[in-house]
């Protein structure tokens, strides 16, 4: 390094960084050449999620808390009608549940294209957004759009809409789908494939930036599957996997002095959950197309350069798409019990007979941004006493602070235009989701 | 670039909210080129890196917490000749006005228990009861069709009037039977339509989240009540969800 640059000084103040979901402001100090601060502000307005489901009925907590995020709606759903299972202990239908999973995949596939697509190429192709990009790259902004809109024709048949799920409740769904529904979905995603070889092809002229961090990858594991939807938590530094109940052995949630978030943690400073961490763990249950999208991208697992999260987005996407086909062959196979569908609210007469005993239960989900664990107390009148959500950014805070303290260092020759851009890039390719983590707290971190 | 001058110069604004509803946006498909091609967005966060100061239309969406996002909105107010209230924590001030069940102190307690740290709290309230609001788009999320169609009224210089009858009406046209049929309370009766009765479509009921009815039929509902055997009781917690700013707002005239 010469001295100019040892000498280097240089403040760098992004306010509301832009395509990120939620407020967040980048901070950077670099004096003579040394690193003194830098981190992400969360500037949020804080909701109070947990103060405000405590006290309502259990059978209404799911469509509370899927408005902690639009992006991520269904996996909130999914995470609290779990958790108020697990607590009365309700046993969902095994198609209950595959169609829950089928749900999951359709967000993870609308949440992951964005990102790739409308989040993180504009940065890779040089333009400030995804508008100037109608100009010059029409085709790939016209084909985002039409896997959008399909990416939410699927949810909207499968649960009413996407952006809070409607037929999604607690015991199982209020609706659905039919055949004829069944067929047309399967014929949207067979529609996708080509899209997908053109989305990948896009991928691969996409220049990402070199860096390098291990650190601890946690997600869940499923002895049968590419674990979404349940599983068990399993960490890269940890030998034995543990009960999602069971989440706080690993989600240390704790605070920095300088700051009044709640980060988390396990052994180490901070760990990583989000699909390079699913991928790290989970490789090889991934399906062939997915395995075949990672050697066409030049993708192995593991992989720790934070960056390439965006890279195991682009793979989940080839595999929740054939997964997607996969379960819906399945019904068309083996039909659909229609007698499987329950009400929202008990009825009257389920009412009468209605009671549970007091008790805790967690839901533990892969949502496109890592996992996600609500965690609910709920009396014997089957009202919420009790609430906590671990977001998945939350989780990433410390990680995404970490790797900025590694990654400014290595790129100080850099202008600061440069710095800021490198920077602006790391966070958004966690993907992080503001509304989510700020559920609950006004993070800032000066 | 003197048809560029002719757009009509858009912003989105976000508060407390989820960002669902501007993420409707994105479902537009080809309707949102469509109206790209009137206006124009110079601020729209979650999507573009450009910011602007200088624009004719503001959505705001969320709900006003705290004091600096009451200076951010005022800022907004002087600088946009059409303010639109867009979605329910902005029009009514939706399932935020939960939080109001509890003191900043019990809230901060109820999150963090024991630990004493400094965070305002804030207050939530729909847009209208910071600053005047020209239009309102109802609904968690908005409705697109409804969004196209306001926003090209509003374009036409026509303005934009929400529904003023019942999802009820809705339902009925849709031909659903009634959830008080099927042992469910619904917020039907009482909740201003304009969302084609989605949810008592998809067998769920109607939480109320496009607000009630500036003159609801309360004999009606009532009646309707009494019929199928609930008290008052019964569903004054759904009332709660959506509508506690509204509830507040009326007790208080």
């Amino acid at each position: 390094m010469s001295d100019k640059l040892a000498k280097k000084d240089l403040n760098i103040n992004v306010e509301h960084v832009t395509r990120v979901e939620g407020h967040g402001d980048i901070e950077i100090n670099i004096k003579e050449g040394k690193l003194e601060k830098c981190q992400l502000n969360i500037v949020e307005a804080p909701r109070f999620f947990e103060a405000m489901v405590k006290g309502r009925s259990m059978f209404e907590v799911q469509h509370i808390t899927s408005r902690i995020c639009g992006i991520c709606s269904t996996g909130h759903c999914m995470a609290s009608v779990k958790a108020v299972e697990d607590a009365i202990g309700y046993e969902v239908s095994e198609q209950t549940k595959l169609f829950r999973k089928l749900l999951l995949h359709y967000e993870t596939l609308d949440s992951h294209l964005l990102h790739v697509c409308f989040l993180v190429a504009p940065d890779a192709l040089g333009v400030s957004s995804v508008l100037p990009l109608i100009k010059t790259h029409k085709d790939v902004v016209l084909r985002v759009l039409r896997m959008k809109k399909q990416y939410n024709d699927l949810c909207s048949i499968m649960a009413g809409r996407h952006t809070h799920p409607i037929s999604l409740v607690p015991r199982g769904w209020t609706k659905l789908p039919t055949k004829k529904e069944l067929e047309e979905m399967k014929s949207i995603l067979l529609s996708q494939v080509d899209d997908l070889t053109q989305t990948v092809e896009l991928y691969k002229t996409l220049q990402l930036p070199e860096f390098e961090r291990e650190t601890e990858y946690v997600a869940l594991i499923h002895p049968d599957e590419y674990a979404f939807y349940e599983g068990d938590i399993a960490s890269t530094d940890l030998d034995n996997d543990i009960k999602p109940r069971a989440y706080k052995e690993i989600m240390h949630e704790y605070n920095v002095a300088h700051s009044t978030s709640k980060h988390s943690k396990n052994k180490r400073d901070s760990y990583f959950v989000g699909a390079l961490a699913r991928i790290n763990i989970n490789y090889d249950k991934l399906n062939d197309q997915a395995k075949a999208v990672a050697e066409a991208v030049g993708f192995k697992a593991p992989c720790y350069n934070s960056f390439h999260n965006s890279t195991a987005q682009l793979i989940e996407i080839a595999h929740c798409t054939y997964d997607s086909i996969r379960i819906i062959d399945h019904f068309l196979e083996n039909g659909v019990d229609y007698d499987d569908v329950v009400t929202s609210w008990p009825t009257t007469d389920e009412w009468a007979g209605f009671k549970t005993s007091k008790g805790t239960g967690a839901g533990a989900v892969e949502v496109p941004r890592g996992m996600l664990v609500h965690e609910y107390t709920i009396d014997g009148k089957g009202i919420v006493t009790n609430a906590n959500c671990v977001i998945p950014t939350n989780q990433n805070l410390s990680n995404v602070d970490l790797d900025m303290k590694k990654l400014i260092p290595e790129n100080l020759d850099k202008t600061k235009e440069e710095i800021t851009l490198l920077s602006e890039m790391l966070v958004r390719a966690y993907d992080p989701c503001i509304s989510c983590s700020c559920h609950l707290v006004n993070v800032k971190f000066v | 670039m003197s048809e560029d001058k002719k757009k009509v110069r858009i912003a989105f604004f976000d508060f407390a909210c989820c960002e669902g509803c501007q993420l409707q946006l994105t479902y537009l498909n080809e309707a949102f080129l469509g109206v790209l091609e009137h206006c124009e967005i110079v601020n729209f966060r979650e999507v573009i890196s450009d910011k602007s100061d200088d624009y004719d239309i503001a959505f705001i969406e969320g709900s006003i917490t705290r004091e600096c996002d009451v200076e951010r909105l005022k800022k907004i107010r002087k600088n946009a000749t059409y303010i639109i209230a867009y979605g329910s924590c902005a029009t009514i001030g939706g399932i935020n006005g939960l939080r109001r069940r509890y003191t900043d102190e019990e809230a901060k307690e109820i999150v963090y228990p024991g630990r004493e740290f400094p965070l305002e709290a804030g207050w939530p309230r729909p847009v209208h009861e910071v600053v005047k609001v020209d239009f309102f788009l109802h609904g968690c999320p908005v409705n697109n069709d409804e969004v196209v169609l306001a926003l090209k009224s509003i374009l036409l210089g026509k303005g934009y009037t929400p529904p003023t009858h019942a999802v009820c009406v809705e339902c009925k046209l849709k031909e659903n039977v009634c959830l008080f049929e099927k042992g469910q309370v619904c917020m039907g009766p009482v909740t201003r339509a304009g969302c084609d009765a989605l949810c008592p479509s998809w067998g769920n009921t109607c939480y109320g989240c496009r607000g009630i009815l500036d003159n609801p039929a309360e004999q009606g509902q009532t009646d309707l009540l009494e019929k199928y055997g609930y008290t008052v009781d019964d569903i004054k917690e759904k009332f709660d969800l959506y509508n506690t700013c509204k509830m507040e707002a009326d007790k208080n005239e």
